[in-house]
């Protein structure tokens, strides 16, 4: 969490807290993990682009338009609270394809496919993971073949995420030495869509199938090839998001395992006052803060367009990635049995926070990026 | 400039850079990551003075004692552009940064204006008595004494720890100055000269060889009465305060530091490159992990610096906030001694030549030091889980007991 909100920020995250708590509580999320395919619906999607969830990367001529003028940082807070409560929802990828759009697109690109987004009326998301390769743009290997001035592309991308509510992907393919950032509609001809399996319970993914799916070259975003510091800025952009959902995550379950220790008693005596596990929390508390602070130094950076963005931004999310699920763990361990029981949320937030460790470059990848940055 | 307006911190930036580029030598590049020795502080006092001379030092420090009354980020600024330069580095820690402020927390009008300026201008030294050989964490259990006899207290006792303080000129001493109360409440801080017939300073010698740390031998040292900082039974208090600007130094909080040295906010971990390359591994997947690991473990530590120090100035964060980048910082220092270790191989243990990655076996033996200087991880996880989070205090079988009753160790002879 950012320590010097504006006072518009502050509402704007307490709004967002409180229609989450009411819309969203736990409860609703297990109950939309039995019953609904997509993890969300579709109209309390449109209510969370009302409040603003999905303006802030995008300028105020389409819809847009944030709280204090700079729109991630207005974002992570949203994405903060989505990890307090293990929101479900498209946030990440509409907000990747919404910058793509925003940043890199054509004014017709933007003018045909922002004003939707923005509403919640329509769902993008990026299609850059192929199964068995990193989620880095590395792993990237379906091509895009010429034919005449259009783009021909076969094979599969996935997991990606919502990618059955999707009415847009955002496919990134290989083009000889360089990348190229294209949009192609759900229903274009030769796209299938098929479920894949998820380790989050309301967050879904599929697999996306390409046969022979003809892309126009109006739908490519910047030029053939010529899109690799795109997919890194978009990248950028996921991991923030990413950082600040485990952050928030960790900071709810830090909160109630705090109070849990105080709570129950073994012995005579609270957990609390154990200095065997007051130890363990006074470290899992720095783990936390130090979080919040890397969180919160990519997150500004990024904003910023700063020259060391991608370095702190692997930074964050190798040191987050480590931590924030060594720390739940550690939660499991200071709640005794009841940690590992279905019935208990903290398998919810397990979830979630090793979800967005593996995705989007592990904290491994990342520190292999470091190492390249720094010269080695 | 004048008091009334603030020179724009860029101007501040240009201006420092071509006066350091004019006034100050480069740091000697033979020395590589490691600081140049300087036994006597006399390099340290020299350079210091040139700071002063050119109005740049103590820049955090109010002008009617010498300093130049700006901002944090004007320090910030000048160390940054100082980075290149050989600086004052073994008067930031703790003389700076620690003593400094303390004085300038409690001294009264007097004392400000006889000790701080030359302090800041590097004329006289500040080291810390503290720590006694009969404990280290339960420092109010401490058992050097200061007994009134007429117009003055008379200490008697030993502390130990006071690194550099055989090249100092003055000490602030915790003393039990009341026997009749509670640990706490029977404390005194006393001004102390150093260099005086009554005092003895040994220096120890360290596992890594290096003999900065010392121990002193109080007999019946005279202090005036007006060399009580504080109230006389009230140096707790006093100590209280000392504790958090040592917290904030070692932790690299500290705004009254100048340069990338010990003590500051982003030494530099870079030769873990150099290692890496030295000894054929750069392109070994493994080494290259470590080597991410420890620039991540730095940089996170800069980043945690600054939320802690901006929730301070906010009042997001109280002041036992500053054990987290302490506490950090030793952890962090755990582990980048390790990775130095594990990088240099074979190295670590013998090596031919004078080559740097024989120095990280040797930083090895000293791996504990900053998980035990300015309190031990074990206190800074009791303040953390006490202090920040509020959870039950440990048992103490000295509590609200009048301190002659309580049991304790007794304080060894001097060595001979």
């Amino acid at each position: 969490m950012e320590l010097q909100l504006s006072e518009d920020q502050q509402l704007f995250r307490e709004t967002t807290r409180r229609f989450l708590e009411t819309t969203t509580d736990l409860q609703r999320v297990r109950l939309l993990a039995d019953e609904e395919p997509a993890g969300f619906e579709r109209d309390w999607w449109r209510q969370g682009a009302e409040l603003g969830w999905t303006a802030m990367l995008v300028p105020e001529e389409f819809g847009g338009g944030s709280m204090s003028g700079e729109g991630l940082l207005d974002l992570v807070l949203v994405a903060e609270e989505f990890g307090r409560l293990v929101t479900p929802g498209p946030l990440l990828p509409v907000s990747v394809v919404a910058a793509a759009l925003a940043e890199f697109g054509s004014p017709d690109q933007q003018a045909a496919l922002l004003p939707d987004l923005v509403s919640g009326a329509s769902i993008a998301t990026w299609a850059l993971a192929e199964p068995g390769s990193s989620w880095l743009a590395d792993g990237v290997r379906l091509v895009a073949e010429a034919a005449g001035g259009d783009l021909v592309v076969t094979g599969v991308k996935g997991p990606v995420e919502a990618g059955a509510e999707a009415d847009q992907f955002l496919v990134t393919l290989r083009s000889g030495d360089g990348l190229t950032l294209a949009v192609v509609p759900a229903d274009a001809p030769g796209v299938t869509v098929t479920p894949a399996n998820s380790l989050d319970l309301v967050r879904r993914f599929a697999e996306v199938t390409f046969d022979h799916v003809r892309i126009p070259a109006a739908a490519v975003i910047g030029e053939v090839g010529g899109a690799a510091d795109a997919v890194e800025r978009l990248l950028e952009i996921a991991v923030v998001l990413q950082c600040a959902e485990m952050v928030g995550a960790t900071d709810r379950v830090f909160e109630f395992t705090l109070e849990y220790s105080f709570d129950r008693y073994s012995f005579g005596r609270p957990l609390a006052s154990y200095q065997a596990l007051k130890h363990r929390f006074a470290d899992m508390k720095l783990w936390l803060e130090a979080s919040h602070a890397t969180a919160g130094g990519a997150a500004r950076a990024v904003q910023d367009t700063s020259d060391d963005a991608a370095e702190l931004v692997s930074v964050a999310k190798s040191y987050i990635g480590d931590r924030a699920p060594a720390l739940l763990q550690d939660c499991v361990q200071m709640h005794g049995g009841i940690g590992v029981t279905w019935d208990h949320d903290l398998h919810l937030y397990i979830r979630r926070v090793t979800q967005d460790r593996a995705l989007f470059g592990t904290p491994a990848e990342h520190r292999e990026r470091i190492a390249t940055f720094i010269g080695l | 400039m004048t008091n009334d307006t603030l020179e724009d911190l860029e101007s501040f930036r240009l201006r420092a850079r071509s006066w350091l580029a004019e006034n100050m030598d480069k740091m000697p590049e033979t020395v590589g990551p490691w600081m140049p020795q300087d036994e006597d502080g006399m390099r340290a006092r020299e350079l210091q003075r040139k700071l002063h001379d050119g109005g740049f030092a103590g820049i955090c420090f109010p002008r009617e004692y010498g300093g130049q009354g700006l901002p944090r980020a004007y320090q910030q600024v000048f160390t940054e552009e100082s980075i290149p330069y050989e600086m004052p580095f073994t008067l930031n820690v703790p003389s700076l940064s620690i003593l400094a402020p303390t004085l300038l927390d409690f001294g009264t009008e007097e004392q400000k204006q006889r000790y701080l300026p030359p302090l800041i201008r590097g004329d006289e030294i500040w080291v810390q008595f503290l720590s006694e050989p009969t404990g280290g964490s339960d420092l109010a259990g401490l058992l050097t004494r200061a007994t009134r006899d007429g117009d003055l207290y008379l200490l008697n006792g030993s502390k130990i720890w006071s690194s550099g303080a055989y090249r100092a000129d003055y000490a602030l001493c915790l003393a039990r100055t009341n026997w009749q109360v509670p640990k706490h409440r029977g404390l005194t801080m006393f001004i102390v000269k150093i260099h005086q017939p009554a005092i003895e300073v040994q220096q120890i010698k360290m596992v890594n060889g290096v003999n900065e740390f010392c121990q002193e031998f109080f007999d019946n040292v005279p202090l005036p009465l007006d060399h009580v900082l504080g109230q006389v039974d009230d140096g707790w208090t006093v100590a209280t305060r000392l504790l958090f600007h040592e917290r904030d130094a070692v932790g690299g909080g500290s705004p009254y530091t100048s340069g990338i040295g010990p003590g500051s906010r982003q030494a530099p971990k870079d030769d873990l490159i150099d290692l890496a390359r030295l000894t054929g591994q750069a392109d070994d997947p493994h080494v290259r992990q470590l080597v991410a690991e420890s620039r991540t473990g730095m940089v996170v530590q800069r980043q945690l610096i600054d939320r802690v120090t901006q929730g301070l100035e906010t009042g997001h964060f109280q002041g036992p906030a500053g054990s987290l980048p302490r506490l950090y910082a030793a952890v962090n220092s755990e582990r980048q001694t390790d990775i130095g270790l594990e990088i240099a191989g074979s190295l670590g243990g013998a090596w031919v030549g004078d080559t740097m990655a024989g120095l990280y076996g040797q930083r090895f033996l000293f791996r504990q030091g900053g998980s035990l200087g300015g309190g031990s991880n074990e206190m800074q996880r009791n303040i953390i889980s006490e202090r920040i989070l509020g959870m039950p205090r440990e048992y103490a079988a000295d509590r609200d007991k009048p301190f002659e009753e309580v049991r304790h160790n007794t304080m060894p002879t001097r060595r001979t």
